[in-house]
């Protein structure tokens, strides 16, 4: 257990020194996107009856900033221990694979809740966002960094050049999330365009996590809960056999 | 007794490229052991393997009778590797790290060990300080610390004095020497062969994938050179008849004379001298694991 310990320690410090790029740009990033739709948008959309645009965008934001800087977490940690060789004293340890993968998962976690909490405090400030059913929320936004975490780990460890980390999230993680719901509800989608969206496991992340502040969502939030429950324990079962058979860790 | 490295019939490919074919080797507890070779010969990856760095195609290693693959986390937990790069984490000190790798490896409260560690490769003052702020020397020191934390009964070391001014190389097989008559196996790469040679009990050298031998190093000195010699350029140049039979090399102007010992000598400056030859020039040659290398290389040069 030490082994692990250290290790997620030393990721929770990877980041932590460097807390100015990894949490605070991140949530400034973030808030400018509501500064900037709640100035353009809030008059002319109602997504949910009652609910203003900014009330319903918020939790959108926030899910976007947790999944987004816990890709990053673990993604940019595994590439850069890859590139600069660092990497051979945890390939070296007696770390067991289930250790390893564990102490990034949870140092993704932490970090995405950090930045997640941050917009989320920093937004209160100035709205009024009801968070009627917070265990739903926190269970989305766990799992959610989560299976983050984990696809980051698959894209570290599959990526040889930063730029090929940079396509993975560029042409994988920004458009699924974009297309997710972070904006809209896919009710305000063509029929087609909302069967697609079904198919973005990113979807029932935002949507379950949105029904955790306003118990309202697009779909059951037990099915999002299953869904994305399935979704995390495949990612990690494949990140698990990845660090276990050492694909582009091992030669 | 249990082999503190076992390998059994590893072979390692890349493409067509046999990095490693059919190695089998034995090292001992409590060997100081060389793995020598031109560069490219396999050394780097027959360690790998044996770190669980690499995987072999076939064939099977254990470090202290554990299994590298089904019993990796034993095997590791009893091997301490020096890498050949110079690879260091950005993020830390060099107290820092060393407390983070202690963890790695299940230890806390590893101070002591720590310091001692610290003081014995003259890193003191260095201690605190980032690992991106120091020296390459300092940092291949570090790297040296990193793999010691746990004091594994198996220290490997990758080319650890490249690079290496003379006053670490001291310290650090003076430390390396007194591990090793505290009961460490030691295994190294060099290419710096006086190193191996008067470091090592036991040598195995390595070209193309193949082991080409594995001998004690007064052994492979004493059976793959011809002793002890004497260079001579003389004046005239023309070497008495007598001597004739001792002449083992003649070029550059410079006779070589093979001799059994130094009173040998005497006996070759007598014959000289009756013969009114001056010396101008003379030099003993002790055979070295040198010679022994450069010959190997050359006898095994034949294509594959």
């Amino acid at each position: 257990m030490t082994g692990f310990f250290t290790l997620l320690y030393k990721e929770l410090l990877r980041f932590w020194k460097v807390g100015f790029q990894t949490i605070m740009a991140p949530m400034v990033s973030t808030l400018l996107y509501l500064l900037i739709f709640f100035h353009v948008l809030e008059a002319h959309v109602e997504v949910y009856p009652q609910v203003p645009y900014t009330t319903f965008l918020i939790p959108g934001l926030v899910m976007m900033a947790v999944i987004q800087n816990a890709f990053a977490n673990s993604s940019s940690s595994i590439i850069q221990s890859k590139i600069s060789g660092n990497i051979v004293f945890i390939l070296l340890s007696p770390l067991s694979y289930q250790a390893i993968f564990l102490a990034y998962i949870l140092a993704s976690i932490a970090r995405g809740l950090l930045v997640g909490l941050g917009v989320y405090i920093v937004t209160l400030i100035f709205f009024d966002i009801p968070l009627q059913l917070p265990v739903w929320a926190l269970l989305f936004v766990v799992l959610g960094s989560a299976i983050l975490g984990a696809l980051g780990l698959i894209a570290g460890i599959w990526a040889d050049k930063f730029d090929e980390l940079a396509a993975f999230q560029n042409f994988i993680i920004l458009p699924l999330t974009f297309l997710s719901g972070v904006f809209y509800t896919i009710h305000s989608l063509p029929v087609e365009w909302q069967y697609l969206s079904h198919l973005n496991p990113f979807f029932y992340m935002i949507d379950g996590f949105r029904y955790g502040f306003f118990g309202i969502s697009d779909i059951s939030p037990y099915i999002s809960l299953a869904i994305v429950a399935i979704c995390l324990l495949m990612i990690s079962m494949l990140a698990i056999q990845l660090l276990k058979k050492g694909y582009k860790l091992r030669h | 007794m249990l082999p503190a490295i076992e390998v059994k019939h590893v072979s390692k490919r890349y493409g067509h490229v046999h990095a490693l074919d059919d190695i089998d080797l034995k090292i001992h507890s409590g060997e100081f052991f060389a793995l020598l070779g031109p560069n490219g010969a396999g050394k780097t990856t027959l360690i790998s393997i044996i770190a669980g760095l690499s995987l072999a195609n076939s064939g099977d290693v254990t470090v202290m009778g554990h299994h590298v693959i089904s019993n990796y986390q034993d095997a590791r937990l009893n091997l301490g590797v020096v890498p050949q790069e110079l690879v260091f984490d950005p993020f830390f000190t060099v107290r820092e790290i060393l407390r983070i790798q202690s963890g790695y490896y299940g230890i806390t409260g590893n101070d002591r060990w720590i310091d001692e560690i610290i003081e014995r490769l003259d890193l003191s003052d260095k201690a605190d300080t980032n690992l991106r702020a120091l020296s390459g020397g300092m940092k291949r020191r570090v790297l040296v610390a990193q793999a010691l934390v746990h004091k594994p009964p198996v220290i490997i070391l990758d080319e650890p004095t490249a690079g290496v001014d003379v006053e670490l190389r001291q310290t650090l097989w003076d430390f390396i020497k007194k591990l090793n008559q505290e009961g460490h196996t030691i295994v190294l790469t060099t290419h710096y062969l006086e190193e191996a040679e008067t470091l090592c009990n036991r040598v195995a050298m390595l070209k193309q994938g193949k082991i080409i031998a594995l001998d004690s190093t007064k052994n492979l000195i004493g059976t793959m050179t011809s002793g002890q010699s004497v260079k001579l350029k003389i004046l005239p140049d023309d070497l008495p008849s007598a001597l004739h039979p001792l002449r083992i090399a003649q070029m550059h102007g410079l006779h070589e004379l093979r001799i059994e010992d130094y009173a040998h000598i005497e006996v070759i400056l007598s014959a000289l001298r009756a013969s009114k030859v001056q010396i101008v020039e003379m030099h003993l040659q002790q055979p070295d694991l040198e010679d022994v290398f450069i010959k190997l290389m050359r006898k095994n040069k034949e294509p594959a």
